[in-house]
């Protein structure tokens, strides 16, 4: 602005930062709880931890799927069935049937019903508890919720450019990105936060950047369809069959016709692809112009465009074959989704991902602090005086002990609420949905009241107890509690892996807690409201959820 | 319209300097999420219609570039002396590949 150019960039990454960062921050938090979405599903639903997790064949799999189909989705105009993999054991049957004359149309998914099938007997699973479990967190990190989800998507859009711009301008502000790696001077109040939010943001950067630029690319024609409206003439349909090509669709014949049989087809597409199917869907089944479309499981390479093959549903004969050649921009494209969604992630690299996650969390909470920590100092002589603070500061200590705070109260009530609602119960997804929107609203508005350091104390405490409680929880609500997974080693080992570390997660909570004890009386009157100018904590403190 | 004279002389509006501070950073604010995303459309449309190689590649190319253009868009209007010259760097590009993209046949004004 008025003064030199690293200022400028130091003034726009501060506000830009400033201005999203409550939103950001539970966009990090879903989408880092999201890389174990299936596991915070399976945990959230322990009537399926006892179901053998024998891993079998796709060949197998697929042929218990078409038996079960066979008999339980007659007349369905769709089948879809998703393979088991390792980290999901069930698997996925789903049908729509078409909508009888008169019927009340539903919904695009009011004809659809799914179900959870033993892969080797193709048996409906024991019917697990409702519940969105990790669903719910990764919609929540784009869709939000309580709202059309295109609003939600150009919100977090938004959101996320602001992002970007702040951590382009951070890096220009930066004077000496490397050395900074190494500083760390705690208990120094303002110094402190600074050095916080430069380690977790420089520590982590090329994921921060990464994650920041491929969200906004699995969105692109949503948020810039202005080069295809170009090139295409406003013909979007065009571009879409043009850039993501797909079979034909065969209409029905009304002509009934046998199935063929899914296994050797199965065989074939794995021996061609050297990679496993994932899914399966048929058009049609039954009918003499059905096709059945397999498609390649993600993970094999980093792209989230897989192949598929489309057969012939009576004969068996090949009758397409897509996306095994992807031009350079598309593959591109596809590679940068696939680094963001990291489903190519083994173990080990899926938990460096989650930990990276955690690092943008404590990013964009140290951020959120600093500001306040800052601002505060500015007006400390004032505040000495016995002026009260700024609405601008109150505003933001407020916000930042409702989100940062505030998140691991809501992420907690929605693990609790999963184990002690009613097994059965009405709308039981919607209610667990409610507690986690509720216990961050009762949070949020509290410490809009009083944004004391007390109130961080009681929301840390609040929130410490709900993570770290989980795992006691679970000892009174399942039989696969640590004790049963971790000391007798049976169970699942997701399950085990959640129970811990939201015991970490907890127990860092209850850490920060603890350092915000309240202070000598006699600089009680003095008190700041952010937890940072006198005693401090280490780096994680606030954002880890 | 002449004033009558037997009214009191209006002061010249004059802002404070905070005031025009604040006016300054409100209408870059305007200029780089507004103005950034036209130019930024702008130049994805321009390399979509214009880049060697097939169409859909060249919309995919341009659309995957066009948050590294939205960002250095929003980079320089905050960088830049005035709130004027921002305004004028996004305007005169803006409407140079505008008119090219007239001049193609390609401009179009539904952006969804």
């Amino acid at each position: 602005m008025k003064e030199g150019f690293r200022q400028s960039m130091a003034w726009l990454h501060t506000w830009s930062g400033l201005l999203v960062c409550w939103v950001l921050l539970l966009v990090f938090c879903g989408g880092t709880a999201s890389y174990y979405r299936s596991e915070i599903t399976l945990w959230m639903q322990p009537e399926l931890h006892a179901a053998a997790a024998n891993p079998v064949s796709s060949e197998i799999a697929a042929s218990a799927a078409q038996a079960a189909m066979t008999e339980r989705a007659a007349g369905a105009t769709r089948w879809f069935i998703t393979l088991p993999d390792e980290r999901n054991p069930a698997t996925q049957l789903g049908w729509s049937k078409p909508s009888k004359p008169g019927e009340k149309k539903k919904g695009r998914r009011g004809n659809f019903h799914s179900e959870q099938a033993d892969p080797a007997t193709g048996e409906v699973l024991s019917k697990p508890r409702e519940t969105r479990g990790g669903e719910f967190l990764y919609r929540l990190h784009f869709d939000l919720h309580y709202m059309s989800a295109i609003w939600a998507r150009w919100i977090v859009g938004f959101c996320a450019m602001f992002m970007l711009v702040s951590i382009i301008s951070g890096i220009i502000t930066h004077k000496r990105i490397f050395k900074d790696l190494f500083t760390f001077r705690p208990k120094k109040g303002q110094r402190s936060w600074l050095d916080a939010h430069n380690v977790t943001a420089v520590l982590a950067l090329p994921f921060h950047l990464m994650i920041t630029y491929t969200g906004l690319v699995t969105l692109m024609f949503l948020y810039m369809p202005s080069g295809a409206t170009a090139a295409y003439q406003g013909d979007k349909d065009a571009f879409f069959s043009e850039a993501f090509p797909r079979a034909e669709e065969r209409k029905a014949a009304g002509v009934a016709a046998p199935l063929t049989a899914f296994a050797p087809l199965v065989r074939q597409a794995e021996a061609k692809w050297g990679g496993k199917v994932e899914r399966i869907s048929v058009n049609a089944p039954g009918d003499a112009n059905a096709t059945i479309s397999l498609s390649r499981a993600s993970g094999r390479d980093m792209s989230t465009r897989q192949p598929s093959m489309d057969f012939d549903g009576v004969t068996g004969k090949l009758l397409s074959s897509n996306g095994e050649v992807v031009p350079g921009a598309a593959a591109t494209q596809g590679v940068m989704i696939g680094l963001h969604v990291a489903h190519f992630g083994a173990p080990l690299l899926r938990a460096l991902f989650f930990l990276c996650g955690l690092a943008g969390c404590a990013m964009v909470a140290t951020g959120a602090l600093l500001w306040a920590v800052k601002t505060r100092q500015k007006q400390a002589k004032a505040l000495a005086a016995g002026k009260r603070a700024s609405f601008g500061l109150r505003l933001v200590e407020a916000l930042n002990i409702g989100a940062i705070a505030g998140i691991p109260i809501a992420f907690g009530a929605y693990f609790w609420a999963n184990r002690l609602l009613p097994v059965v119960m009405e709308e039981r997804p919607k209610e667990e949905i409610a507690c986690f929107f509720g216990a961050w609203a009762l949070a949020a508005i509290v410490a809009q009241l009083r944004p004391t350091r007390a109130m961080w104390r009681i929301e840390l405490t609040a929130g410490a107890i709900l993570l770290a409680g989980l795992p006691v929880l679970n000892v009174f609500t399942t039989d696969s509690h640590l004790g049963v997974t971790l000391f007798l080693g049976r169970g699942p080992v997701p399950v085990a892996a959640f129970d811990l570390v939201v015991l970490s997660l907890g127990l860092l909570l209850a850490y920060a807690a603890y350092k915000l004890k309240p202070l000598p009386s006699k600089a009680k009157k003095a008190a700041p409201a952010a937890p940072a100018a006198a005693t401090n904590s280490n780096t994680t403190l606030p954002g880890a959820a | 319209m002449q004033a009558p004279a037997t009214t009191i002389k209006m002061p010249r509006l004059r802002l404070s300097a905070g005031a025009m501070y604040r006016l300054g950073v409100a209408s870059r604010g305007v200029a780089a999420i507004v103005g950034g995303y036209v130019l930024a459309a702008l130049v994805t449309m321009l390399l979509s219609v214009s880049l060697p190689m097939a169409r859909s590649e060249a919309v995919m190319t341009a659309t995957l570039l066009s948050f590294t253009i939205y960002t250095c868009a929003v980079l320089w209007v905050f960088a830049t002396g005035s709130a004027l010259r921002a305004w004028l760097g996004l305007l005169i590009p803006s409407v140079v590949i505008a008119a090219i993209l007239q001049w193609m046949g390609a401009l179009s004004w539904s952006l969804a």
